[in-house]
Protein backbone atom coordinates (compact mmCIF):
# COMPACT_ATOMS: atom_id res chain seq x y z
CA UNK A 1 0.00 0.00 0.00
CA UNK A 2 2.45 2.55 0.85
CA UNK A 3 3.40 3.11 -2.63
CA UNK A 4 0.81 3.42 -4.83
CA UNK A 5 0.21 7.15 -4.54
CA UNK A 6 3.49 7.17 -6.36
CA UNK A 7 1.97 4.84 -9.16
CA UNK A 8 -1.71 6.36 -9.42
CA UNK A 9 -3.20 9.35 -10.20
CA UNK A 10 -6.24 9.59 -7.38
CA UNK A 11 -9.27 10.88 -10.00
CA UNK A 12 -12.73 10.49 -8.44
CA UNK A 13 -15.87 12.16 -10.07
CA UNK A 14 -18.67 13.50 -8.02
CA UNK A 15 -21.90 12.40 -8.51
CA UNK A 16 -24.56 14.60 -10.25
CA UNK A 17 -27.91 12.86 -10.31
CA UNK A 18 -30.30 13.80 -7.83
CA UNK A 19 -33.05 12.25 -7.29
CA UNK A 20 -36.41 13.63 -5.56
CA UNK A 21 -37.91 10.99 -3.31
CA UNK A 22 -41.15 11.48 -1.97
CA UNK A 23 -42.91 8.43 0.11
CA UNK A 24 -47.03 7.68 0.15
CA UNK A 25 -48.15 7.17 3.61
CA UNK A 26 -50.46 5.21 2.60
CA UNK A 27 -54.03 4.68 4.16
CA UNK A 28 -53.09 2.84 7.68
CA UNK A 29 -50.43 5.35 8.84
CA UNK A 30 -52.39 8.48 6.99
CA UNK A 31 -55.30 8.20 9.23
CA UNK A 32 -52.73 7.95 12.48
CA UNK A 33 -50.92 10.91 11.17
CA UNK A 34 -54.67 12.84 10.40
CA UNK A 35 -55.61 11.86 14.27
CA UNK A 36 -52.15 13.11 15.39
CA UNK A 37 -52.53 16.65 13.65
CA UNK A 38 -55.98 17.16 14.05
CA UNK A 39 -57.01 16.39 17.24
CA UNK A 40 -53.51 15.94 19.23
CA UNK A 41 -54.48 11.94 19.94
CA UNK A 42 -52.44 8.90 19.31
CA UNK A 43 -54.11 5.90 18.43
CA UNK A 44 -53.34 1.83 17.91
CA UNK A 45 -54.92 -0.52 15.93
CA UNK A 46 -55.96 -3.86 17.63
CA UNK A 47 -55.69 -7.67 15.71
CA UNK A 48 -59.28 -8.75 15.19
CA UNK A 49 -58.11 -12.51 15.60
CA UNK A 50 -55.15 -12.40 18.53
CA UNK A 51 -55.52 -8.75 19.96
CA UNK A 52 -52.61 -7.46 19.80
CA UNK A 53 -52.44 -3.51 20.10
CA UNK A 54 -50.13 -1.97 17.99
CA UNK A 55 -48.84 1.58 17.74
CA UNK A 56 -47.97 2.68 15.50
CA UNK A 57 -50.18 0.68 13.60
CA UNK A 58 -49.43 -2.12 11.49
CA UNK A 59 -50.96 -2.88 7.88
CA UNK A 60 -51.70 -6.69 8.68
CA UNK A 61 -51.19 -7.90 11.97
CA UNK A 62 -47.79 -10.05 11.93
CA UNK A 63 -48.74 -12.70 13.43
CA UNK A 64 -51.89 -12.94 11.94
CA UNK A 65 -51.67 -11.41 9.32
CA UNK A 66 -55.44 -9.98 9.40
CA UNK A 67 -56.36 -6.88 8.29
CA UNK A 68 -56.35 -4.15 10.60
CA UNK A 69 -59.41 -2.13 11.14
CA UNK A 70 -59.82 -1.81 14.60
CA UNK A 71 -58.48 0.91 16.21
CA UNK A 72 -58.44 2.59 20.12
CA UNK A 73 -57.04 5.71 21.23
CA UNK A 74 -54.35 5.68 23.44
CA UNK A 75 -53.77 7.72 26.45
CA UNK A 76 -50.26 8.73 25.09
CA UNK A 77 -48.75 7.57 28.32
CA UNK A 78 -46.05 5.29 28.52
CA UNK A 79 -42.97 3.63 30.28
CA UNK A 80 -39.54 4.13 28.84
CA UNK A 81 -38.32 0.45 27.92
CA UNK A 82 -34.66 1.44 26.89
CA UNK A 83 -32.81 4.34 25.89
CA UNK A 84 -29.77 6.19 24.62
CA UNK A 85 -28.03 9.43 24.78
CA UNK A 86 -26.74 10.78 21.42
CA UNK A 87 -23.57 12.76 21.79
CA UNK A 88 -21.84 13.49 18.62
CA UNK A 89 -23.79 14.99 15.82
CA UNK A 90 -24.56 13.23 13.18
CA UNK A 91 -25.27 16.20 10.77
CA UNK A 92 -28.55 16.27 8.59
CA UNK A 93 -29.60 13.28 10.55
CA UNK A 94 -30.93 14.26 13.63
CA UNK A 95 -33.32 15.87 14.57
CA UNK A 96 -31.99 18.35 17.17
CA UNK A 97 -28.30 19.16 18.70
CA UNK A 98 -26.98 17.05 20.91
CA UNK A 99 -27.16 15.62 23.62
CA UNK A 100 -30.34 14.51 23.35
CA UNK A 101 -32.24 10.75 24.30
CA UNK A 102 -33.55 8.56 22.09
CA UNK A 103 -35.67 5.98 23.43
CA UNK A 104 -37.90 2.95 23.29
CA UNK A 105 -41.56 3.41 24.98
CA UNK A 106 -44.14 1.04 25.70
CA UNK A 107 -47.01 2.62 25.57
CA UNK A 108 -49.80 2.26 27.94
CA UNK A 109 -52.86 0.07 26.12
CA UNK A 110 -50.83 -1.22 23.72
CA UNK A 111 -48.71 -4.21 23.18
CA UNK A 112 -45.72 -2.37 21.23
CA UNK A 113 -43.21 0.02 22.30
CA UNK A 114 -42.60 3.14 20.10
CA UNK A 115 -39.82 5.41 19.18
CA UNK A 116 -39.40 8.68 19.77
CA UNK A 117 -37.10 11.47 22.38
CA UNK A 118 -37.13 11.90 25.63
CA UNK A 119 -37.18 15.64 26.64
CA UNK A 120 -37.53 18.39 29.58
CA UNK A 121 -35.41 16.35 31.74
CA UNK A 122 -31.54 16.22 31.73
CA UNK A 123 -30.46 13.24 29.97
CA UNK A 124 -28.25 11.70 32.95
CA UNK A 125 -31.73 12.05 34.41
CA UNK A 126 -33.66 9.63 32.38
CA UNK A 127 -34.07 5.99 33.28
CA UNK A 128 -35.25 2.85 32.08
CA UNK A 129 -38.91 2.38 33.83
CA UNK A 130 -39.22 6.17 33.65
CA UNK A 131 -43.66 7.01 33.23
CA UNK A 132 -43.71 9.84 29.94
CA UNK A 133 -46.17 11.58 28.35
CA UNK A 134 -45.71 13.32 24.68
CA UNK A 135 -45.31 16.63 24.29
CA UNK A 136 -46.74 18.37 21.34
CA UNK A 137 -46.73 21.16 18.80
CA UNK A 138 -49.04 23.73 18.60
CA UNK A 139 -48.46 23.69 14.99
CA UNK A 140 -49.11 19.95 13.77
CA UNK A 141 -48.43 19.41 10.02
CA UNK A 142 -49.32 15.47 10.59
CA UNK A 143 -45.67 14.23 10.66
CA UNK A 144 -44.05 12.27 13.21
CA UNK A 145 -42.51 15.24 14.85
CA UNK A 146 -45.59 16.65 15.27
CA UNK A 147 -45.03 14.79 19.01
CA UNK A 148 -41.97 16.84 20.22
CA UNK A 149 -40.72 14.64 22.57
CA UNK A 150 -42.26 12.64 25.76
CA UNK A 151 -41.26 14.29 29.15
CA UNK A 152 -41.04 12.33 32.20
CA UNK A 153 -44.32 12.51 34.49
CA UNK A 154 -44.52 12.04 38.65
CA UNK B 1 -33.96 -30.40 -13.03
CA UNK B 2 -35.25 -30.90 -9.55
CA UNK B 3 -38.85 -31.59 -8.33
CA UNK B 4 -41.49 -30.42 -10.48
CA UNK B 5 -43.40 -26.96 -9.53
CA UNK B 6 -46.44 -25.60 -10.45
CA UNK B 7 -47.87 -21.83 -9.70
CA UNK B 8 -51.57 -22.39 -7.52
CA UNK B 9 -52.41 -18.57 -7.20
CA UNK B 10 -51.63 -15.20 -8.81
CA UNK B 11 -52.42 -11.68 -7.15
CA UNK B 12 -51.95 -8.08 -8.89
CA UNK B 13 -52.87 -4.49 -7.22
CA UNK B 14 -54.34 -2.31 -10.08
CA UNK B 15 -51.53 -0.30 -11.26
CA UNK B 16 -51.62 3.11 -11.23
CA UNK B 17 -49.16 5.78 -11.83
CA UNK B 18 -49.46 7.27 -8.71
CA UNK B 19 -51.27 4.79 -5.98
CA UNK B 20 -51.59 7.80 -2.93
CA UNK B 21 -54.24 5.32 -1.45
CA UNK B 22 -50.97 2.91 -0.73
CA UNK B 23 -47.78 2.69 0.63
CA UNK B 24 -45.07 0.69 -0.79
CA UNK B 25 -46.17 -1.84 2.31
CA UNK B 26 -49.74 -1.84 1.12
CA UNK B 27 -49.14 -2.55 -2.38
CA UNK B 28 -47.00 -5.11 -1.65
CA UNK B 29 -49.96 -6.53 1.39
CA UNK B 30 -52.99 -6.26 -1.84
CA UNK B 31 -50.92 -7.93 -3.96
CA UNK B 32 -49.89 -10.66 -1.17
CA UNK B 33 -53.88 -10.79 0.04
CA UNK B 34 -54.90 -11.49 -3.75
CA UNK B 35 -52.65 -13.73 -4.40
CA UNK B 36 -53.80 -15.79 -1.36
CA UNK B 37 -57.49 -15.53 -2.20
CA UNK B 38 -56.46 -16.96 -5.34
CA UNK B 39 -54.74 -19.80 -4.35
CA UNK B 40 -57.25 -20.01 -1.37
CA UNK B 41 -54.59 -20.75 0.94
CA UNK B 42 -53.49 -18.56 4.18
CA UNK B 43 -49.52 -17.25 4.87
CA UNK B 44 -49.56 -20.89 6.74
CA UNK B 45 -49.05 -22.60 4.04
CA UNK B 46 -46.08 -20.19 2.56
CA UNK B 47 -43.00 -22.12 3.59
CA UNK B 48 -40.44 -18.91 2.03
CA UNK B 49 -40.64 -15.80 0.22
CA UNK B 50 -38.58 -14.04 -2.43
CA UNK B 51 -39.26 -10.47 -2.94
CA UNK B 52 -37.71 -8.12 -4.92
CA UNK B 53 -37.81 -4.19 -5.99
CA UNK B 54 -35.00 -1.38 -7.14
CA UNK B 55 -34.01 0.39 -3.62
CA UNK B 56 -33.45 3.73 -5.67
CA UNK B 57 -36.37 4.01 -7.20
CA UNK B 58 -37.84 4.30 -3.82
CA UNK B 59 -35.00 5.27 -1.63
CA UNK B 60 -35.32 2.53 0.95
CA UNK B 61 -33.37 -0.24 1.73
CA UNK B 62 -34.34 -3.28 3.16
CA UNK B 63 -38.10 -4.19 1.78
CA UNK B 64 -37.49 -7.67 3.64
CA UNK B 65 -37.13 -5.45 6.71
CA UNK B 66 -39.71 -2.51 6.90
CA UNK B 67 -42.48 -4.58 5.22
CA UNK B 68 -42.98 -7.51 6.59
CA UNK B 69 -46.26 -6.96 8.06
CA UNK B 70 -47.98 -6.65 4.40
CA UNK B 71 -45.55 -8.79 3.16
CA UNK B 72 -46.35 -11.88 6.07
CA UNK B 73 -43.10 -12.52 5.99
CA UNK B 74 -42.69 -12.93 10.24
CA UNK B 75 -40.56 -15.84 11.28
CA UNK B 76 -40.15 -16.79 7.89
CA UNK B 77 -37.33 -17.47 5.53
CA UNK B 78 -37.64 -14.09 3.51
CA UNK B 79 -34.89 -13.39 0.56
CA UNK B 80 -34.72 -10.05 -1.52
CA UNK B 81 -33.31 -10.52 -4.75
CA UNK B 82 -32.68 -7.43 -6.83
CA UNK B 83 -31.66 -7.65 -10.95
CA UNK B 84 -32.91 -4.38 -12.27
CA UNK B 85 -35.99 -5.23 -14.80
CA UNK B 86 -35.70 -8.54 -14.58
CA UNK B 87 -36.07 -8.46 -10.56
CA UNK B 88 -39.95 -9.69 -11.10
CA UNK B 89 -38.81 -13.12 -13.04
CA UNK B 90 -35.50 -13.39 -10.97
CA UNK B 91 -37.93 -13.34 -7.78
CA UNK B 92 -39.66 -15.88 -9.66
CA UNK B 93 -36.87 -17.91 -11.09
CA UNK B 94 -35.73 -18.15 -7.20
CA UNK B 95 -38.89 -18.87 -5.71
CA UNK B 96 -39.31 -21.89 -8.43
CA UNK B 97 -35.65 -22.82 -7.95
CA UNK B 98 -36.01 -22.82 -4.01
CA UNK B 99 -39.09 -25.45 -4.44
CA UNK B 100 -37.82 -27.33 -6.87
CA UNK B 101 -34.65 -28.03 -5.27
CA UNK B 102 -36.43 -29.54 -2.16
CA UNK B 103 -36.01 -27.08 0.01
CA UNK B 104 -39.47 -25.58 0.70
CA UNK B 105 -42.79 -27.02 -0.43
CA UNK B 106 -44.09 -23.63 -1.17
CA UNK B 107 -42.94 -20.18 -1.85
CA UNK B 108 -44.00 -17.03 -2.92
CA UNK B 109 -42.57 -14.58 -5.48
CA UNK B 110 -43.37 -10.57 -4.68
CA UNK B 111 -42.20 -8.27 -7.05
CA UNK B 112 -43.06 -4.17 -6.41
CA UNK B 113 -42.78 -1.09 -7.15
CA UNK B 114 -43.22 2.32 -6.08
CA UNK B 115 -42.28 4.93 -8.91
CA UNK B 116 -44.06 8.16 -8.62
CA UNK B 117 -41.49 8.08 -4.97
CA UNK B 118 -39.09 9.41 -7.47
CA UNK B 119 -38.03 10.18 -10.90
CA UNK B 120 -37.62 6.90 -12.49
CA UNK B 121 -35.31 8.08 -15.34
CA UNK B 122 -32.80 9.46 -12.80
CA UNK B 123 -32.80 6.64 -10.98
CA UNK B 124 -32.73 4.25 -13.89
CA UNK B 125 -29.49 6.68 -14.57
CA UNK B 126 -27.53 5.07 -11.75
CA UNK B 127 -27.68 1.65 -13.21
CA UNK B 128 -25.04 3.11 -15.59
CA UNK B 129 -21.30 2.56 -15.46
CA UNK B 130 -20.62 6.07 -13.02
CA UNK B 131 -17.23 6.41 -14.10
CA UNK B 132 -17.42 5.70 -17.93
CA UNK B 133 -21.45 5.76 -19.55
CA UNK B 134 -23.66 7.14 -17.04
CA UNK B 135 -23.38 10.43 -19.33
CA UNK B 136 -22.81 9.80 -22.49
CA UNK B 137 -25.58 6.86 -22.90
CA UNK B 138 -27.70 6.15 -19.33
CA UNK B 139 -31.44 6.09 -19.38
CA UNK B 140 -34.26 3.89 -20.65
CA UNK B 141 -34.98 5.49 -23.54
CA UNK B 142 -31.81 6.18 -25.73
CA UNK B 143 -30.10 2.68 -25.94
CA UNK B 144 -33.80 0.96 -27.05
CA UNK B 145 -34.01 3.47 -29.53
CA UNK B 146 -30.16 3.03 -30.75
CA UNK B 147 -30.86 -0.78 -31.17
CA UNK B 148 -33.99 -0.16 -33.18
CA UNK B 149 -32.53 2.25 -35.67
CA UNK B 150 -29.39 -0.52 -36.25
CA UNK B 151 -32.40 -2.81 -36.59
CA UNK B 152 -34.89 -0.76 -39.19
CA UNK B 153 -31.60 -0.19 -41.11
CA UNK B 154 -30.24 -3.90 -41.25
CA UNK B 155 -34.10 -5.20 -42.10
CA UNK B 156 -36.19 -2.67 -43.63
CA UNK B 157 -38.25 -2.22 -40.13
CA UNK B 158 -40.21 0.92 -39.97
CA UNK B 159 -41.73 3.16 -37.27
CA UNK B 160 -44.83 1.83 -38.39
CA UNK B 161 -44.14 -1.68 -37.56
CA UNK B 162 -43.78 -0.54 -33.51
CA UNK B 163 -46.60 1.30 -33.99
CA UNK B 164 -48.51 -1.85 -35.19
CA UNK B 165 -47.25 -2.94 -31.56
CA UNK B 166 -48.22 0.40 -29.52
CA UNK B 167 -51.47 -0.05 -30.59
CA UNK B 168 -52.25 -3.96 -30.09
CA UNK B 169 -50.87 -3.52 -26.64
CA UNK B 170 -52.42 -0.92 -25.07
CA UNK B 171 -55.93 -2.24 -26.68
CA UNK B 172 -55.58 -5.22 -24.97
CA UNK B 173 -54.79 -3.51 -21.96
CA UNK B 174 -58.64 -2.49 -22.37
CA UNK B 175 -59.36 -5.81 -21.63
CA UNK B 176 -56.94 -5.86 -17.75
CA UNK B 177 -59.00 -4.43 -15.18
CA UNK B 178 -55.36 -3.74 -13.33
CA UNK B 179 -53.51 -2.12 -16.36
CA UNK B 180 -52.29 1.13 -15.59
CA UNK B 181 -52.85 3.00 -19.19
CA UNK B 182 -56.09 1.44 -20.79
CA UNK B 183 -57.22 3.71 -23.89
CA UNK B 184 -57.88 3.13 -27.29
CA UNK B 185 -54.97 3.96 -29.26
CA UNK B 186 -54.59 3.60 -33.04
CA UNK B 187 -51.10 2.94 -34.88
CA UNK B 188 -51.65 7.22 -36.38
CA UNK B 189 -51.87 8.12 -32.81
CA UNK B 190 -49.02 6.31 -32.00
CA UNK B 191 -47.15 7.49 -35.18
CA UNK B 192 -48.60 11.32 -34.23
CA UNK B 193 -47.22 10.78 -30.62
CA UNK B 194 -43.97 13.36 -29.12
CA UNK B 195 -41.04 11.83 -30.23
CA UNK B 196 -38.80 10.95 -27.70
CA UNK B 197 -35.72 9.82 -28.65
CA UNK B 198 -35.43 8.46 -32.57
CA UNK B 199 -37.33 6.06 -33.57
CA UNK B 200 -39.03 6.18 -30.21
CA UNK B 201 -41.99 7.84 -29.78
CA UNK B 202 -44.29 8.97 -26.68
CA UNK B 203 -47.03 5.87 -26.94
CA UNK B 204 -44.53 3.76 -28.05
CA UNK B 205 -42.55 3.76 -24.54
CA UNK B 206 -43.91 2.48 -21.39
CA UNK B 207 -45.03 4.45 -18.47
CA UNK B 208 -43.78 4.03 -15.05
CA UNK B 209 -46.35 3.01 -11.99
CA UNK B 210 -46.83 1.74 -8.61
CA UNK B 211 -48.04 -1.79 -8.28
CA UNK B 212 -47.08 -5.34 -7.01
CA UNK B 213 -47.76 -8.67 -7.63
CA UNK B 214 -47.15 -12.06 -6.15
CA UNK B 215 -46.64 -15.59 -6.89
CA UNK B 216 -47.10 -19.10 -5.68
CA UNK B 217 -45.33 -21.95 -6.16
CA UNK B 218 -45.37 -24.99 -5.10
CA UNK B 219 -43.97 -28.51 -5.51
CA UNK B 220 -45.90 -31.36 -7.58
CA UNK B 221 -47.93 -33.09 -4.44
CA UNK B 222 -48.82 -29.77 -3.09
CA UNK B 223 -49.86 -28.32 -6.01
CA UNK B 224 -52.39 -30.52 -7.22
CA UNK B 225 -53.97 -30.50 -3.77
CA UNK B 226 -53.83 -26.62 -3.65
CA UNK B 227 -55.29 -26.44 -7.19
CA UNK B 228 -57.27 -28.36 -10.15
CA UNK B 229 -55.26 -26.74 -12.66
CA UNK B 230 -52.31 -25.28 -11.63
CA UNK B 231 -49.83 -23.27 -14.29
CA UNK B 232 -46.86 -26.34 -14.63
CA UNK B 233 -43.35 -24.79 -14.32
CA UNK B 234 -41.88 -26.36 -17.85
CA UNK B 235 -38.25 -24.34 -17.87
CA UNK B 236 -36.73 -21.42 -16.35
CA UNK B 237 -33.70 -19.76 -17.68
CA UNK B 238 -31.76 -17.06 -17.13
CA UNK B 239 -28.92 -15.46 -19.03
CA UNK B 240 -26.62 -11.85 -18.22
CA UNK B 241 -23.87 -10.10 -20.27
CA UNK B 242 -22.75 -6.34 -20.44
CA UNK B 243 -19.55 -5.17 -19.73
CA UNK B 244 -20.31 -2.11 -21.12
CA UNK B 245 -22.80 -0.67 -23.92
CA UNK B 246 -20.24 -0.77 -26.33
CA UNK B 247 -19.66 -4.40 -26.11
CA UNK B 248 -23.28 -5.59 -26.64
CA UNK B 249 -24.66 -7.34 -29.99
CA UNK B 250 -27.44 -4.47 -31.31
CA UNK B 251 -28.55 -6.42 -33.91
CA UNK B 252 -29.92 -8.88 -32.13
CA UNK B 253 -30.66 -9.79 -28.39
CA UNK B 254 -27.53 -12.61 -27.54
CA UNK B 255 -29.30 -13.67 -23.98
CA UNK B 256 -32.27 -13.54 -25.27
CA UNK B 257 -31.38 -15.78 -27.89
CA UNK B 258 -29.66 -18.31 -25.43
CA UNK B 259 -32.21 -18.09 -22.75
CA UNK B 260 -35.36 -19.24 -25.00
CA UNK B 261 -33.01 -21.63 -26.50
CA UNK B 262 -32.29 -23.21 -23.38
CA UNK B 263 -35.78 -22.80 -21.89
CA UNK B 264 -37.47 -24.28 -25.02
CA UNK B 265 -34.63 -27.27 -24.91
CA UNK B 266 -36.12 -28.00 -21.53
CA UNK B 267 -39.50 -27.97 -22.14
CA UNK B 268 -39.30 -30.12 -25.97
CA UNK B 269 -40.05 -26.65 -27.72
CA UNK B 270 -38.98 -26.60 -31.58
CA UNK B 271 -41.72 -24.34 -32.97
CA UNK B 272 -42.15 -21.70 -30.52
CA UNK B 273 -44.75 -19.58 -32.76
CA UNK B 274 -47.18 -22.89 -33.53
CA UNK B 275 -46.41 -24.38 -29.86
CA UNK B 276 -47.19 -21.61 -27.70
CA UNK B 277 -50.82 -20.65 -27.22
CA UNK B 278 -49.92 -17.41 -25.98
CA UNK B 279 -46.81 -15.22 -24.80
CA UNK B 280 -46.19 -12.23 -22.03
CA UNK B 281 -43.74 -10.72 -23.01
CA UNK B 282 -41.32 -8.28 -20.94
CA UNK B 283 -41.14 -5.69 -23.91
CA UNK B 284 -41.00 -2.16 -22.63
CA UNK B 285 -40.85 -0.50 -25.78
CA UNK B 286 -42.68 -1.02 -29.08
CA UNK B 287 -39.96 -1.50 -31.04
CA UNK B 288 -38.48 -4.44 -28.86
CA UNK B 289 -41.88 -5.77 -29.70
CA UNK B 290 -40.69 -5.87 -33.72
CA UNK B 291 -37.20 -6.45 -33.01
CA UNK B 292 -36.80 -9.05 -30.16
CA UNK B 293 -39.06 -11.59 -32.43
CA UNK B 294 -35.96 -12.80 -33.93
CA UNK B 295 -34.10 -13.62 -30.85
CA UNK B 296 -37.27 -15.55 -29.39
CA UNK B 297 -36.81 -17.90 -32.42
CA UNK B 298 -40.38 -16.91 -33.63
CA UNK B 299 -38.99 -15.88 -37.39
CA UNK B 300 -35.88 -15.86 -38.76
CA UNK B 301 -33.63 -12.64 -38.35
CA UNK B 302 -34.93 -9.91 -39.75
CA UNK B 303 -38.74 -11.21 -40.25
CA UNK B 304 -40.02 -9.89 -37.29
CA UNK B 305 -41.86 -6.49 -39.42
CA UNK B 306 -43.56 -9.57 -41.16
CA UNK B 307 -45.00 -11.53 -38.51
CA UNK B 308 -46.23 -8.37 -36.95
CA UNK B 309 -47.53 -6.85 -40.48
CA UNK B 310 -49.87 -10.25 -40.27
CA UNK B 311 -51.41 -10.29 -37.12
CA UNK B 312 -50.27 -13.24 -35.81
CA UNK B 313 -49.33 -12.11 -32.67
CA UNK B 314 -52.77 -9.73 -32.07
CA UNK B 315 -55.56 -11.33 -30.16
CA UNK B 316 -57.05 -13.69 -32.68
CA UNK B 317 -53.88 -14.95 -34.14
CA UNK B 318 -51.37 -17.61 -34.12
CA UNK B 319 -49.60 -16.70 -31.39
CA UNK B 320 -51.34 -13.29 -29.30
CA UNK B 321 -48.53 -11.42 -27.39
CA UNK B 322 -49.37 -9.93 -24.41
CA UNK B 323 -53.34 -10.00 -23.89
CA UNK B 324 -52.95 -8.21 -20.53
CA UNK B 325 -51.23 -4.93 -22.63
CA UNK B 326 -47.76 -5.59 -21.42
CA UNK B 327 -45.07 -2.92 -20.12
CA UNK B 328 -46.09 -0.63 -22.18
CA UNK B 329 -49.61 -0.39 -20.59
CA UNK B 330 -48.08 -1.42 -17.14
CA UNK B 331 -44.66 -1.18 -15.27
CA UNK B 332 -44.07 -1.13 -11.94
CA UNK B 333 -40.59 -2.03 -12.39
CA UNK B 334 -40.04 -4.50 -10.17
CA UNK B 335 -43.37 -6.47 -10.58
CA UNK B 336 -43.40 -5.97 -14.36
CA UNK B 337 -41.42 -9.11 -14.88
CA UNK B 338 -43.76 -11.35 -12.52
CA UNK B 339 -46.78 -9.50 -13.88
CA UNK B 340 -45.65 -11.52 -17.32
CA UNK B 341 -45.02 -14.75 -15.23
CA UNK B 342 -48.74 -13.91 -13.34
CA UNK B 343 -51.10 -13.58 -16.39
CA UNK B 344 -49.28 -16.90 -18.35
CA UNK B 345 -49.84 -18.96 -15.29
CA UNK B 346 -53.68 -17.30 -15.18
CA UNK B 347 -53.93 -17.89 -18.91
CA UNK B 348 -53.33 -21.28 -18.22
CA UNK B 349 -55.59 -21.58 -15.45
CA UNK B 350 -57.92 -20.29 -17.41
CA UNK B 351 -58.43 -17.57 -15.37
CA UNK B 352 -57.79 -14.54 -17.20
CA UNK B 353 -60.94 -12.82 -17.47
CA UNK B 354 -61.88 -10.49 -20.49
CA UNK B 355 -58.19 -11.15 -22.09
CA UNK B 356 -58.45 -14.85 -21.79
CA UNK B 357 -57.26 -16.76 -24.75
CA UNK B 358 -59.58 -20.33 -25.00
CA UNK B 359 -57.84 -23.51 -24.19
CA UNK B 360 -54.06 -22.33 -23.30
CA UNK B 361 -51.99 -25.25 -22.82
CA UNK B 362 -48.62 -23.84 -23.36
CA UNK B 363 -47.45 -19.75 -22.44
CA UNK B 364 -44.23 -17.80 -22.80
CA UNK B 365 -42.78 -15.10 -20.24
CA UNK B 366 -40.19 -13.27 -20.26
CA UNK B 367 -38.19 -10.66 -18.19
CA UNK B 368 -35.61 -7.86 -19.77
CA UNK B 369 -33.41 -6.17 -17.32
CA UNK B 370 -29.97 -4.33 -17.09
CA UNK B 371 -28.50 -4.08 -20.45
CA UNK B 372 -29.39 -6.79 -21.89
CA UNK B 373 -30.44 -9.25 -19.70
CA UNK B 374 -33.08 -11.99 -20.20
CA UNK B 375 -35.09 -14.36 -17.91
CA UNK B 376 -37.57 -17.15 -19.51
CA UNK B 377 -40.06 -19.01 -17.98
CA UNK B 378 -42.13 -21.66 -19.75
CA UNK B 379 -45.61 -22.40 -18.49
CA UNK B 380 -47.98 -25.66 -19.45
CA UNK B 381 -50.87 -26.77 -18.65
CA UNK B 382 -49.64 -30.48 -18.55
CA UNK B 383 -46.98 -31.75 -15.89
CA UNK B 384 -43.29 -31.31 -17.44
ZN1 LIG C 1 -53.00 -11.07 15.16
Amino acid sequence: MADWKSEVEEVVFPGKICVPYSWTVGSTLSRWYVQLRDDGEIWANRCPSCGTVYVPPKIKCIKCYKDMNDWVKLPGTGTIETFTVVNKERPGLDPKKPPFVYAVIKMDGADTGMVHLIGGVEPEKVKVGMRVAPVLEKERDGHITDIKHFKPIA
Amino acid sequence: MGKRVGIVGVGQTHHASHRLDASGVEVIAEAVTRCLDDAQTTLDAVDAIIIGNMDHFENINYVDMWAVDGLGGCMKPVFKVTTGGTTGTTVGAAAYYSAASGMFDTVMAVGWEKNSESDTQAAIATCANPVLERDPFAGAIGPLATEYSMYMKAYGATEEDAAIVAARDRNNALNNPYAHNRMHVTVEDVMNSPMLSYPVKFLDMCPRSDGACAVIFAVEEKAKKMCDRPAWIHASVVRHDYTHFGDLEWQWMPTLERATLQAYKYAGITNPVKEFDVAELYQPCSTTGVKWLDSMWFCERGQGPKLIRSGATHMDGIIPINPSGGVVATNPIGATALIRVAEAAWQIMGRAGDRQIPNVKKALATGFGGCSWSDVFVLGADLP
